[in-house]
């Protein structure tokens, strides 16, 4: 791992860390804000922890891509990646510096003076610049994780410069119109970053259990291209009670009923996983692999009762959308992201009370995120009925019981900072131990016992 | 794969030029203090704790129809002096106009709330734009 890289990937797990603090911080901020309003306001809190969770996503997602298609396009780090990464952090730095001077003035999760947007961009245009150059030595049987790669490097710049769009007067013309593409660009922008981490978490199976079918059979591309039609037109339900035209609902609709097959198609792999969890138990980066799954069916089963609108009448502008959100970006992208980070820094080689601190760091984020998920979920219950179904008008009155439940979102969001911070200290640890120079990965143990029988084999040609 | 990746991107660049242009059918230009207020709105970060047409945050409540539910008087309130949730941001007399001007463009726009009989049999519903 290149010197640059490990920087990139320090900073993307300090971004995790600073998530962390922030959301916690901004917790209580939610729950007292008396005691905040005058110096640290929950305004001033929540877009610090938001951007920063963002930042991590996609600043771990692309750091992930950055080490892992080196060997997968077998080529050398580029100056142009080189760039992008000090483009990128310096961006984000002066994000945070605006933050804190109270400077903003973009749009939910993007906060901060639009302006800022260009150097993103830049750096952005200088990550495609450098990924294209190596894509071309791409071999001709292209694996599927290396088109899910491009799909969310190209998806993103797309949705980010669409996020943009309000800048261009039209745009603002009527205030359902900027909504509208608002919604559609942030819904996208999501379908772009999954696609950029489920295709690290696909190359990883890969390299785990050693089958290099798993990216290539036809039932991969074929879900590959459901959650790409997902992305592309399903993002309506974040705007189903916004007066837009009715097909934008419909269509939506239609597409985002595609997601039962997801549903399906966990239930029916459910033994073959379970059975190959016993097999890699031993695994750290598995265990991380196997918590996402287990989240990506909770949170799917959430989604498909969100993507209908007579049920989402209910949940929109709750804490179940909030559930929802935290429950993707903690449980199924940081998960995949620590599974990848950890085989990049090969943590199953770490000592023993590393791994055992990562074990256990591992355990107290899983066990506090059921707690947290579930608390936000009767959070959302509540103030949905009392909001639709009783129809309470006063603010103070309807969040009454929601407040109180919102207590144990908190409570568990101390231990969610616990648990997730011993890992992500624990990676960063290792990373500044890991100055050795580059080995094979040591996962691929079938790749690895193959060379060798074929080796064995050639030997017995020769002396024969 | 090229083929249908080809087809996919296509069909959603036809969907984004339609969402785009005929997404929603509302015709009402914002004034310059309507886009002033707009502006402020983004600047002091209000999305972070309300929401409109239920987007943005928690902490306080959905203002799309604060001007016809509530009035300009108490909006001017509230915004003038804050509360023991909701800080003081000092804002000058134009400024706290704009904010108004902006919210009550947007209480035009429609209602953020769906009404039990726009709610049709097979989950969906419609909502007529005013």
């Amino acid at each position: 791992m290149s010197k640059t890289q490990k920087i990139f990937i320090g900073f993307s797990l300090v971004m995790l860390l600073t998530t962390l603090f922030f959301g916690m911080v901004s917790s209580f901020a939610f729950l007292y804000p008396e005691l905040y309003n005058k110096f640290l306001p929950f305004y001033q809190l929540r877009p610090m922890h938001v951007s920063a969770a963002l930042f991590w996503i996609i600043s771990g997602a692309v750091a992930c891509i950055l080490s892992l298609s080196k060997d997968t396009f077998k080529s050398r780090e580029t100056g142009t990646s080189k760039a992008f990464i000090v483009v990128w952090i310096a961006s984000i730095i002066t994000v945070f510096i605006f933050y804190s001077f109270r400077k903003f003035g973009g749009r939910e999760y993007w906060e901060f003076p639009p302006v800022l947007c260009i150097p993103i961009l830049a750096a952005w245009l200088l990550l495609m610049l450098s990924y294209f150059k190596q894509w071309q030595k791409r071999e001709r049987k292209t694996p599927l994780y290396v088109w899910m790669w491009t799909t969310g490097i190209v998806f993103f710049l797309f949705t980010f410069v669409e996020q943009n769009l309000y800048q261009i007067p039209w745009f603002r013309e009527t205030f359902l119109r900027e909504l509208t593409v608002q919604w559609k660009s942030n819904g996208a922008m999501v379908g772009a970053w999954n696609q950029m981490i489920y295709g690290s978490s696909l190359l990883l199976m890969v390299k785990i259990s050693g089958d290099q079918q798993i990216a290539r059979s036809r039932k991969a591309f074929f879900f590959y291209f459901l959650g790409l039609t997902n992305l592309m037109f399903n993002w309506g339900h974040h705007i189903y009670n916004v007066p837009t035209a009715s097909w934008i609902r419909g269509v939506s609709y239609g597409i985002s009923m595609t997601e039962w097959l997801f549903f399906i198609n966990i239930i029916h792999g459910f033994r073959t996983r379970l059975s190959e969890q016993n097999k890699f138990r031993h695994l750290l980066t598995y265990r991380f692999l196997t918590a996402s799954e287990y989240w990506v069916f909770a949170n799917l089963c959430l989604a498909l009762m969100m993507s209908i609108p007579a049920i989402n009448r209910y949940t929109h502008g709750t804490h179940i959308t909030v559930a929802h959100a935290m429950g993707t970006t903690i449980g199924i992208n940081t998960m995949i992201l620590l599974a990848t980070i950890g085989y990049i820094l090969k943590i199953d080689e770490a000592t023993s009370r590393q791994k055992e601190y990562i074990r256990k760091g591992t355990s107290i984020a899983n066990l506090s995120l059921i707690l947290f998920w579930l608390s936000l979920i009767v959070a959302g219950i509540l103030k949905g009925y009392r909001t639709v179904a009783l129809q309470i008008n006063n603010f103070q009155e309807m969040m009454a019981p929601v407040m109180k439940v919102l207590h144990v979102f908190s409570f568990a969001g101390v231990f969610l900072l616990i648990g997730l911070g011993m890992v992500a200290l624990q990676f960063l640890k290792i990373l500044l131990q890991n100055e050795g120079p580059e080995q094979p990965p040591l996962l691929n143990w079938q790749s690895i016992k193959a060379e060798a029988k074929q080796k064995i084999e050639e030997k017995k040609t020769t002396s024969i | 794969m090229k083929k249908i990746l080809l087809i996919l991107c296509i069909g959603f660049a036809i969907y984004s030029l339609a969402v785009y242009k005929y997404g929603s059918t509302t015709k009402s230009s914002p004034t310059p203090a309507i886009t002033k207020g707009w502006n402020i709105w983004q600047e002091k970060n209000c999305q972070s704790c309300h929401q409109l047409y239920g987007l943005g945050g928690y902490m306080g409540p959905d203002l799309t129809n604060v001007a016809s539910e509530k009035g300009t008087a108490y909006m001017k309130g509230i915004i003038k002096s804050g509360t023991t949730r909701m800080p003081d941001f000092h804002l000058k007399e134009q400024e706290i106009k704009d904010v108004i001007a902006f919210l009550s463009w947007v209480d035009q726009s429609g209602s953020s709330k769906v009404s039990d009989t726009s709610v049709h049999w097979t989950g969906t519903y419609t909502i007529e734009a005013p």
